[in-house]
């Protein structure tokens, strides 16, 4: 027996270090992984709910998460394949055409 | 037995992300990611999800994360400069993720005992089939958004294709 607060505290150690490595990376393709790694975090917490309220709709939720992280990845790594192309480089302190 | 399981994923999965957050590499932080995924899906096995355990290995540690190492070496991505980051990200961000951290542990800390406690394979103790709940509700009640993200997905092979390639 595991307290459920356990699964959802793990969830929110896997988020905050997601948020962490966004903000310190400096490697375009390292900053999308770490967006992963908090869908992750967060999905841990669905399927945490799901089971403590003994409800399928927690699980239903999760799978489309999935979907839209498949699409989003897809989409994100052909900018980011479509940004190397043009700048050659993916760094992202380089890439700041739309900053003020 | 279900407290060392989740211990020792929990660890695992743990480990992955700091290893991610450390690492300087591209390909160091993604493999290490596909650690915290796997660590997941044996979590959500252990939650009674078998489905979305099987899910996240195939979907998430096979297909997206083959992508993402597919783009790195197809990229020739190298190890990060050493830039010393916007000032921002260190004054601000740091302590807000850990802001995150402490608030979210405290309230779920505190509410530890309304929660409860979960006992494995929650819905094989049912007599209830994990992955024929989840298909009859995805096939009946949630008809409509299933049939949308496969368009979803369409648009997305098609808006891929069309951003990656070369300008004529």
């Amino acid at each position: 027996m595991v307290p459920t607060a356990y699964y959802l505290v793990l969830a929110a150690i896997l988020f905050s270090i997601g948020v962490a490595a966004f903000l310190i990376k400096r490697n375009v393709i390292t900053i999308f992984i770490s967006i992963e790694l908090m869908l992750n975090a967060v999905n841990l917490t669905f399927v945490a709910f799901a089971h403590m309220w003994n409800q399928i709709s927690g699980q239903i939720f999760v799978f489309f998460v999935m979907v839209v992280a498949a699409a989003e990845a897809a989409v994100g790594l052909a900018i980011i394949i479509s940004i190397f192309r043009t700048r050659q480089t993916l760094n992202v302190d380089e890439i700041d055409l739309m900053k003020l | 037995m279900q407290l060392a399981l989740f211990l020792i994923f929990g660890a695992l999965a743990v480990a992955g992300a700091l290893n991610l957050l450390l690492q300087r590499h591209p390909i160091n932080s993604a493999l290490s990611l596909v650690v915290v995924m796997m660590s997941l899906a044996v979590l959500y096995w252990s939650l009674g999800a078998e489905f979305l355990a099987a899910a996240q290995v195939i979907v998430y540690s096979g297909a997206i994360m083959v992508l993402f190492v597919f783009v790195i070496m197809l990229l020739n991505a190298g190890e990060e400069e050493h830039t010393n980051g916007s000032r921002a990200a260190y004054t601000v961000g740091m302590p807000g993720a850990a802001a995150i951290f402490c608030l979210l542990s405290f309230v779920f800390l505190s509410e530890r005992g309304k929660l409860g406690a979960t006992e494995i394979g929650g819905y094989l103790n049912r007599g209830l089939d994990n992955i024929s709940e989840v298909s009859a509700t995805l096939f009946t009640r949630q008809l409509l958004p299933f049939e949308v993200t496969s368009v979803l997905i369409l648009v997305a092979i098609l808006g891929a294709v069309a951003i990656a390639r070369k300008e004529q």
